[in-house]
């Protein structure tokens, strides 16, 4: 579904991806994992299309098409969808409404009508139920005033709601107490199926003792400098990213 | 008067005669402006002599004004003797005859606003007879208007049938020596409306310009007067947002509201003149006098505007609060793009004792445009237990844009309370890139974060006029970013 190769990137004079690597197939769970600053949010932004940060080489392909040729909203329209680790506020932009105007943007893409309103309050409200939201939040300003953690939900929310066919979900479970956490991984997990892809960035193992990845990478300085499965997590917790460094540098 | 004077004064007359008059009337006055031609103006409209007289005491004050400089806004110095004062309707030859002769580009943008397919050929200014039935309509509203008393027509037929009225009320919120616009306005005014609801009279309908028969074409200096008498309501809506284009670059209006005791009047714009192309060239200049008296103990005013055209703007629509109790109110959303200049604000008299005044501004700035809102509010001496609130929120967007605030205050009650809260917001990249990755595209994120900025004055708005403001928005800043 996703074929990174050699990809390279950089935001300014900073270069910060130096030629990464990564295969995900349909129906899988990947993690990324890696330090502060070792480029996974760089990863996330440059999969979405934001265009501050240059690709100057590499290739992405995406369900066989080659992403970087994409605007932004293509790629969202085609299935790619991105759970910021820092979701933006737009005061006085109801959520509903964008919502509701994401729906839309992909239902024309794919030809289909916009949906009815009433059947999309009936969907948000199914949604809003399983991440045990508040539906009061459908009528406040896109993530104003929001907390950190219904912040996050609300990024799961839109994701339940536009089922992608690739989710990143950028450090969705920082700043999450245990029961946010839980709510964020049902969202997730009931996404997972095997036409869809998801790659989680994170720090911590905790997320994934709920959504258990099929393959766990660990970025350094703009790299995978290894690749393994789930037990490579719990691992990681016990030594730390050091050892993967000195491992990876032996 | 001696008798001199009086036969020069004749003869003077006489040069318009009636059947000077039909000529002018086909063919329009040549340019300039003297008391020839405020005498002709009367004369051509028939007017009573009190109305020239009127016009004539107008005419002589703004020979001894001077034109305002004040105002953030810069153009070059008309010349006002190169205007026309009285340009003579179109005849039907010159006008297209359906909508195939006009200007795609004009059409297009109407099929962007959703305006209806009959609104059109009028707006484009089809000849009348290839004009589906507004007539009819508008015929059907005059019936059901005037069972309720209500008198709605143009300023010349009220001048006419209604002279008591006009004379009572005229000029009495917005003197002829106001401001050097207003005082032009008075000598050279071409029509306008006219409304009066009487006693207790809760007027059955929205009053709006599109259904009275005369708008055609009122010209350049438009004159407006509402008067809402004891106990009545009314809702009064201006303008179109149909892009206007008019040869004529300047146009002074003047309006006045008059709401007396426990009386309400609600007048809502939305205006949309022609801005001038993407380099500034063309477009209106549009200096306006709008003014409301709450004239008696316990009556309401409020402004609800959206204002996306001209070249220039300069307006402040205003509430002199004198009855007690009396409320005033001003929702305003004002766009600027390109090349355009924004002055507009408004100003709160507070006279009598509890009076309570709101104000919402809000200010779009694109592309190079210049914003700039100035407020003030005055409380008087003698007006204890005055309030007001004003709020004014800025949003810029792009890199070469600029808005500016002007709040004046002058507070001569220690009891008054008045809270200002200003704020300035950009749409910033990662909001943009935010929708985007949702799969809507700039121009509609664009669109929805300024309709969600401006929802508070889009809420004042007449439900139908609402609609028609937030695609009137959408249109205006199409390209502002990218
Ligand atoms: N807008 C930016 N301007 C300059 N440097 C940036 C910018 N965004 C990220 N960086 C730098 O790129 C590197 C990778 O950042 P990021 O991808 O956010 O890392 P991570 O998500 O793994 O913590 C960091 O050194 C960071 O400082
Ligand atoms: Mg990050």
């Amino acid at each position: 579904m996703l074929d990174i190769k050699d990809l390279q990137a950089r935001i300014g004079e900073t270069e910060i991806l130096r030629g990464l690597t990564l295969n995900v197939k349909a129906g899988e769970v990947h993690a990324i994992m890696g330090p502060n600053g070792s480029g996974k949010s760089t990863l996330a932004q440059v999969v979405a299309g934001h265009e501050d940060y240059e690709v100057t080489g590499g290739s992405v392909q995406f369900k066989g098409k080659d992403l970087l040729e994409l605007a932004p909203e293509e790629r969202a329209r085609e299935g790619i969808f991105l759970g910021f680790q820092y979701p933006v506020e737009i005061p006085g932009v109801n959520n509903a409404y964008l919502l509701k105007a994401a729906v839309n943007a992909k239902r024309q893409h794919q030809g289909l009508d916009e949906i009815d309103a009433f059947e999309f309050l009936k969907l948000a409200r199914e949604k809003m139920a399983l991440l045990e939201m508040d539906p009061k939040f459908l009528n406040r300003g896109v993530n104003e005033g929001f907390s950190g953690g219904e912040k996050k939900r609300n990024e799961i929310l839109q994701m339940a709601m536009l089922e992608p066919d690739l989710a990143i979900l950028d450090e969705t479970d920082s700043g999450l107490d245990i029961d946010a956490l839980k709510a964020v991984a049902n969202g997730v997990n009931a996404l997972r199926s095997p036409d869809r892809a998801i790659i989680l960035v994170t720090h911590y193992q905790r997320l994934l003792d709920y959504i258990e990845p099929d393959f766990v990478h660990v970025l350094s300085a703009g790299r995978i400098i290894r690749s393994g499965d789930k037990s490579l997590a719990l691992e990681l917790e016990k030594k730390g990213y050091e050892w993967v460094r000195e491992a990876a540098n032996a | 008067m001696s008798t001199e004077s009086e036969n020069i004064e004749e003869l003077v007359n006489r040069r318009y005669a009636h059947g000077f008059v039909t000529d002018i009337a086909s063919e329009g006055l040549p340019p300039g402006l003297n008391e020839d031609v405020v005498r002709a103006i009367s004369a051509l409209k028939e007017e009573p002599e009190f109305m020239l007289e009127w016009r004539l005491r107008a005419y002589r004050q703004w020979l001894e004004m001077v034109e305002p400089e004040w105002a953030h806004v810069h153009y070059p110095r008309i010349d006002y003797n190169s205007i026309s004062y009285y340009s003579a309707p179109k005849s039907d030859k010159d006008r297209p005859k359906s909508l195939d002769e006009v200007d795609p580009k004009l059409l297009e943008t109407y099929d962007k606003l959703g305006i209806p397919l009959h609104e059109r050929a009028r707006l484009a200014g089809v000849a009348v007879d290839a004009v589906f039935d507004s007539v009819s309509v508008a015929t059907t509203f005059k019936k059901k208007l005037s069972e309720a008393g209500v008198i709605f027509c143009s300023f010349s037929e009220a001048v006419k049938n209604h002279p008591e009225l006009v004379r009572k009320y005229l000029g009495t919120v917005v003197p002829q020596r106001d401001n050097f616009f207003a005082a032009l306005n008075s000598a050279v005014f071409s029509d306008g409306s006219f409304v009066y609801i009487p006693k207790g009279v809760r007027c059955p309908m929205e009053l709006s310009t599109y259904f009275r028969i005369n708008a055609a074409n009122t010209g350049q200096f438009e004159r407006t007067l509402i008067v809402a008498d004891e106990g009545s309501h009314v809702s009064y809506l201006e303008g179109c947002t149909a892009p206007m284009r008019d040869e004529n670059q300047l146009h002074a209006a003047v309006v006045e509201l008059v709401a007396l005791k426990d009386a309400e009047i609600k007048y809502s714009t939305v205006q949309n003149w022609y801005p001038g192309d993407e380099n500034g060239v063309g477009g209106i200049y549009n200096f306006v006098t709008k003014r409301g008296d709450c004239r008696g103990a316990n009556s309401k005013i409020s402004w609800t505007q959206v204002e996306t055209g001209s070249a220039i703007t300069w307006k402040y629509p205003s509430c002199i609060l004198r009855g007690n109790n009396s409320v005033g109110e001003f929702y305003s959303v004002a766009v600027a793009n390109n090349y355009q200049q924004a002055d507009t604000g408004t100003k709160m008299i507070h006279i009598g004792r509890n009076t309570r005044s709101t104000i919402v501004s809000k200010g779009i700035s694109a592309g190079h445009a210049q914003n700039a809102y100035r407020g003030l509010v005055r409380v008087m001496p003698q007006a204890q237990g005055a309030r007001n609130h004003t709020q004014c929120d800025s949003l810029l967007i792009g890199k070469e844009c600029g808005a500016h605030t002007f709040p004046y205050m002058e507070i001569k009650n220690p009891s008054a309370r008045i809270e200002h809260e200003a704020t300035t917001s950009k749409i910033s990249a990662d909001q943009l890139f935010y929708c985007r990755q949702r799969g809507i595209s700039e121009e509609d994120a664009v669109n929805m974060i300024v309709n969600g900025f401006c929802k508070e004055v889009f809420n004042e708005l007449p439900m139908e006029f609402a609609v028609e403001a937030q695609a009137l928005l959408n249109v205006s800043l199409e390209g502002a970013v990218g």
